[in-house]
């Protein structure tokens, strides 16, 4: 499936869409793809909010944002959701705090039909204070000391569509990811849809070769999208690193307005599709963000003789 | 290499690499605490096993990390888990001995605010990232160190504007049992403040050559009161300096 087409069938205006990957794999294309089809009134939920959801605030397209930590990873701020969160500029914002453990357990609890998960998180915190679904409830067992033991929940989240980003799938959606994996799965388990981008598709018998790999099976998966690249700026482990020298751009550029709209309809409005936008950045470009080979030692599953 | 040209993050480094003597695993954010993990490793702690929240553990990385999540963490690791185990089972399951937190806010008793300046949530004067995962460390690591590069009063308050990891006091005040015994120590320019835990304020424990107990009250929001033997903080040597700028970041990209 091309993205444009995943994006038309999967992610429709008012949808609540995850979109995850923690730093790496993260799917920019897909993000970018929702801002070209002028997606609007969106709960985006997303860990960490980075740069494709500054992004995507910017064009428009979101409306509530679900999330535990909002910035340019370690490498500024996030201008446009800043704009949205402190002066209401050009709208305001409906923003909902977590932890990082919290958004997990409501990832696991959507996942896995639960109405709630508990957490040794929030106790004596301002977050509940401000987000009414972070509730305490009272253990039904007994406390090592023999007491009533308080704790927190958290409320499961079943988004309409998660789009994660992946080294590669077969057709059929079998998906393998390596290095970081994040809260991947969970997300995708708890979307009543999910969209898979990888960067490869590859032959049945690559999958099969190595099924621990496979985070994702294929019977949580409703669309396969190849698209090289697709993470950028974020990086592929085995593909291409990150580029760092944009997340370091991007604070100045959000910052200012004027050249986060320039920035938007040179890149996101001005190509067509994630191909054109990776061949404008041009092939000495990605040469930058190669890297070498380090392969893993083959593993022996061994068969019945 | 005389201590006169020793940087604030060279000193805060090597302070904080200091305090992780005897510790067995650490949960290191990017930056002064993965100079200081990385230091103390190859000074007072040699089995120090180094935890990132992106879930790596045990890194072996060829060049120096830009992010939590640098590929260069990945390759060649002892392990990388998916996060819920990270959270999950590490974190909550009570494995990480030290958690190294920043923040833009701490009161005395080691409570922490990165979600908003202004006292209105809703309507902040400057939106911070929020908590990432330092709620979950301030409430399962056994103890956090706190490494803020400012000492002031803007930084160092008596009331907090927004209350994102609580230590334990506040946890058990609304029910909650929390694992850990919250910041027990606080690295900054100036000195470092100390406690040992529940029920405890923050007091000044130690100071750097020429700063005073004076010069630290100053800079901070609450009545800070002294340990019994407050005492001075060597300098860095120029072993661990060499280490920290010819092995740990010979390219300078923390040390700035």
């Amino acid at each position: 499936m091309t993205m444009r087409d995943a994006v038309a069938a999967y992610v429709h205006d008012g949808d609540t869409v995850s979109l995850e990957g923690f730093t790496h794999l993260i799917p920019t294309a897909a993000g970018h793809e929702i801002i070209r089809q002028g997606r609007k009134d969106l709960t985006v939920i997303r860990m960490t909010a980075d740069i494709v959801v500054d992004q995507m605030l910017a064009a428009g397209c979101v409306s509530r944002l679900v999330s535990s930590f909002v910035g340019n990873s370690s490498a500024g701020s996030l201008g446009e959701l800043r704009r949205r969160v402190e002066h209401d500029d050009p709208e305001p914002l409906a923003f909902e705090e977590y932890s990082h453990y919290g958004m997990i357990c409501r990832y696991i609890a959507g996942a896995q039909r639960l109405p709630f998960y508990p957490l040794r998180s929030y106790g004596g915190s301002d977050l509940p204070g401000v987000n009414p679904a972070l509730r305490k409830v009272t253990s039904p067992y007994p406390g090592p000391d023999g007491g009533r033991e308080e704790i927190y929940v958290v409320p499961p989240v079943n988004p309409d569509v998660t789009i994660v980003h992946a080294q590669r799938a077969d057709r059929s959606g079998n998906t393998q990811i390596w290095g970081l994996t994040g809260v991947q799965a969970e997300a995708v388990y708890a979307a009543r849809k999910a969209v898979v981008v990888v960067e490869e598709v590859v032959e049945d018998e690559v999958v099969r070769s190595d099924p621990n790999r496979t985070l994702i099976p294929a019977h949580a998966v409703d669309a396969v999208v190849v698209c090289p690249r697709g993470a950028h700026p974020s990086f592929a482990q085995g593909y291409y690193d990150r580029d760092n020298a944009f997340y370091r751009s991007w604070s100045a550029v959000s910052k200012d307005k004027e050249r986060l709209t320039d920035w938007l309809a040179e890149w996101v409005y001005g190509t067509r599709d994630h191909a054109e936008y990776v061949e404008k950045l041009g092939e000495e470009f990605w040469r930058g963000l190669a890297v070498g080979d380090a392969m893993s030692l083959p593993v022996n599953y061994g068969r019945r003789l | 290499m005389t201590a006169r040209t020793v940087t604030s993050s060279e000193l805060l480094s090597v302070v904080a690499s200091r305090e992780l003597a005897g510790r067995r695993a650490v949960f290191a954010g990017i930056g002064l605490p993965t100079l200081a993990a990385s230091l103390a490793h190859l000074t007072v702690a040699p089995d120090l096993e180094i935890v990132y929240e992106s879930g790596v553990c045990g890194a072996h990385p060829s060049h120096l990390p830009e992010t939590i999540a640098d590929a260069v963490l990945i390759t060649g690791a002892e392990a990388v888990i998916p996060m819920p185990t990270l959270f999950g089972s590490v974190l909550q399951g009570g494995h990480i001995d030290v958690g190294f937190l920043g923040a833009a806010q701490i009161d005395k008793w080691g409570n922490l605010n990165s979600s908003v300046i202004g006292d209105d949530w809703h309507h902040p004067k400057a939106r911070l990232p929020g908590s990432g995962g330092a709620n979950e460390v301030m409430a399962n690591a056994a103890e956090v160190f706190v490494v803020m590069r400012r000492h002031d009063l803007r930084s160092f308050t008596q009331q907090l504007d927004f209350c994102t990891s609580p230590g334990p006091d506040r946890a058990i005040e609304d029910g909650i049992r929390p694992l850990g015994a919250g910041v027990t120590r606080v690295i900054t320019e100036l000195g470092i403040l100390a406690r040992e835990g529940v029920g405890e304020e923050l007091k000044l424990a130690a100071l750097h050559p020429g700063v005073t107990a004076e010069d630290v009250k100053a800079n901070t929001g609450w009545d800070l009161r002294t340990t019994g033997d407050l005492s001075v903080i060597e300098p860095p040597t120029e072993a661990e300096l060499a280490l920290l700028r010819e092995d740990v970041d010979p390219e300078r990209v923390y040390l700035r």
